[in-house]
């Protein structure tokens, strides 16, 4: 077991090294930073030759690597070039908004989702079975950002119900943890409701019947612990899809995240903030599909690394 | 055989039943004929859209802007807040999509399966390597790995086509890859091999068309999420230039104004969905028809 975790956390920083390589990189290929970050009143070859010295890119390429990389371990990046700010400061006022967005969009499609796919298995070909069909099929199909607006023009502008942007409170909360998790809780459902009909078929489940357990204890003791193991699977794939929905959930909904301090970065042609936010991201990804991994280990005891 | 829509149910033939002809096996699965026809309408409005579309896409009109939908004869979808007409956008907008993925879709199953054959037949350290790789590409957000590629290159339809290429083509890899490892395994191969048939030549005349229909199942089942991510990342203004038709673009257009207008964003977005629905629902019947092992996977 903790030969795995120790694994893994090699795995995941190798990948984090990877990833920075080509962030580092990906800021040199689209041109000088140096006439980037030049003032426009600014003339002659001297402001040029000071500035790249102040920006440490009359040093070789390598030693440059080694100076961002032993920044970005301490979470720095550099200044905004667009306020000047240390990107550390901007990360760190942004990354909270992101992580309760996504933890409450990943809590409403597991408490949604497990439930109506479970309930799908057990009522199957009922109604209940069929509209959960139709929401799971549409949740795949449409545009996160297209089902944001549309619910925007519902429940901000027609009904008037609910606040349509900023994160002052709980209601604000609504909308934009929906958008981001209608799809997941869309593969939960689905998956849930497959797995359990799985499960619902098995020797053991028959067996707990034939013992004349109730159908509920049969349901929701013995057949869901089995049935949630793709599920936390499932679930650990779509952080990907999570971090996705987040950039797209945070512009239409001016959600002050990461997400968006990342688009806003790359529209602004911002390297600093850029370098930082995807960094900052893909650490976070490695290591909740790290903890999933060491999830399955009490989900399913059959499961030893 | 009844057979039932459910998806966990295989359906198993019986060896010993009479082989059915073609017709009957397809009938007997139902043929998807609506989303089979949503699909032909996307491939004629991208195909022909220079003729169907009534106006220019483009062309503004001030006269006539913010026309709402069967207000005017003229524009029955109504226009935008520069007068161009809808249901020529769209129409347009169909173009832009089916260009994208196409050629996305296109490299990402031939650079996918290109790995996935070399990875499977040969093992080693060159599926190591290879599969470290596509392991990164799969577990790295879309998004983000197009945020990257948009500040290495400037946003435009070619920057969008490679970052959807970037992570489509690890997913055919790891699947095609999963299958050689399976047919590599049979008798007709080691024969060819034995008999000192080369490397290039088994896995185009032997390997190859035994994993076709796996390549086809998953593009159909690909084209959806590309379509919905060239979406998002036109929404984002990743992508093409502001005010060329393209849907995700329409419906960020129509953001700002949604409360006035709410017909900018609606239709395009429809269009995505119905497009990316028909593309899902056609992808899985031809999964239960091509392939019914790939059924449980899911």
């Amino acid at each position: 077991m903790w030969q795995f975790v120790a694994i893994r956390v090699i795995q995941g920083a190798f990948t984090l090294l990877v990833i920075s390589v080509l962030v580092f990189l990906a800021t040199r290929l689209t041109g000088d930073p140096a006439l980037v970050l030049l003032p426009p009143e600014a003339s002659g070859k001297a402001d040029y030759e000071r500035m790249r010295r102040q920006l440490g890119l009359d040093k070789p390429l390598s030693e440059q690597y080694f100076i961002f990389l032993r920044g970005a371990v301490q979470g720095d990046f550099g200044l905004s070039i667009r306020d000047r700010r240390p990107t550390r400061d901007l990360l760190l006022e942004r990354l909270p908004a992101t992580l309760q967005l996504a933890a409450a969009g990943m809590a409403l499609a597991i408490v949604i989702g497990v439930p109506l796919g479970i309930l799908s298995a057990v009522k199957r070909d009922s109604i209940l079975d069929k509209g959960g069909k139709l929401f799971a099929v549409l949740g795949m199909a449409a545009p996160q950002f297209w089902v944001a607006i549309m619910l925007i023009l519902l429940f901000g502008a027609i009904l008037k119900v609910l606040p349509t942007y900023g994160r002052d409170g709980p209601e604000n909360f609504i909308l934009p943890s929906f958008v981001l998790a209608w799809s997941i809780m869309a593969g939960i459902m689905r998956l849930g409701r497959s797995s359990m009909l799985e499960v619902l078929d098995s020797d053991y489940v028959r067996f707990a019947r034939i013992k004349g357990l109730k159908d509920g204890m049969v349901v929701w003791k013995h057949a869901l612990r089995n049935a949630l193991i793709p599920i936390l699977t499932f679930s650990g794939i779509s952080l990907a899809g999570l971090l996705n929905g987040a950039i797209v959930v945070e512009q239409v909904f001016a959600w002050p995240g990461l997400g968006r301090l990342m688009l806003e970065g790359v529209l602004q042609r911002n390297f600093p903030v850029v370098q930082a936010a995807v960094m900052a991201s893909a650490f976070f990804y490695i290591l909740t599909a790290l903890v999933v991994d060491i999830l399955y280990v009490y989900a399913d005891p059959r499961i030893r690394y | 055989m009844a057979s039932s829509a459910s998806d966990t149910e295989l359906t198993i033939l019986d060896p010993a039943s009479p082989r059915l002809g073609w017709r009957q096996r397809v009938s007997e699965k139902r043929l998807p004929w609506l989303p089979m026809g949503a699909l032909l309408l996307l491939a004629v409005c991208a195909a022909f859209a220079h003729w169907l579309a009534p106006h220019d896409p483009t062309s503004l009109n001030v006269i006539n802007s913010k026309l709402a939908p069967f207000e005017s004869r003229e524009h029955p979808l109504g226009t935008d807040v520069l007068g161009r007409d809808m249901l020529s956008r769209l129409i347009y907008g169909a173009r832009t999509t089916a260009q994208i993925s196409v050629i996305a879709l296109a490299l990402g199953a031939v650079i996918g399966t290109v790995v996935g054959l070399v990875s499977g037949y040969w093992g080693g350290w060159a599926d190591a390597l290879l599969m470290r790789i596509t392991d990164a590409a799969l577990g790295f957000p879309t998004i983000l790995l197009a945020l990257v590629v948009v500040v290495i290159m400037e946003p435009g339809p070619v920057a969008i086509i490679l970052a959807v290429l970037l992570t489509v083509w690890a997913r055919f890899a790891r699947m095609i890859r999963g299958d050689v490892l399976t047919v590599k395994g049979y008798d007709f191969v080691t024969l060819a091999r034995i008999t000192g048939v080369r490397a290039p030549v088994i896995l185009w005349r032997h390997i190859f068309p035994n994993v076709a229909n796996t390549l086809m199942v998953i593009t159909s089942l690909m084209v959806g999420q590309i379509i919905l991510l060239e979406a998002a990342l036109s929404f984002l203004g990743l992508g093409l230039s502001p005010g060329a038709p393209a849907w995700g673009i329409m419906v960020a257009e129509g953001q700002e104004v949604i409360l006035d207008v709410w017909w900018l964003s609606l239709f395009p977005g429809m269009a995505i969905t119905v497009v990316v629905l028909a593309f899902n629902f056609f992808g899985d019947w031809l999964r239960d028809y091509l392939d019914p092992k790939l059924r449980r996977a899911r």
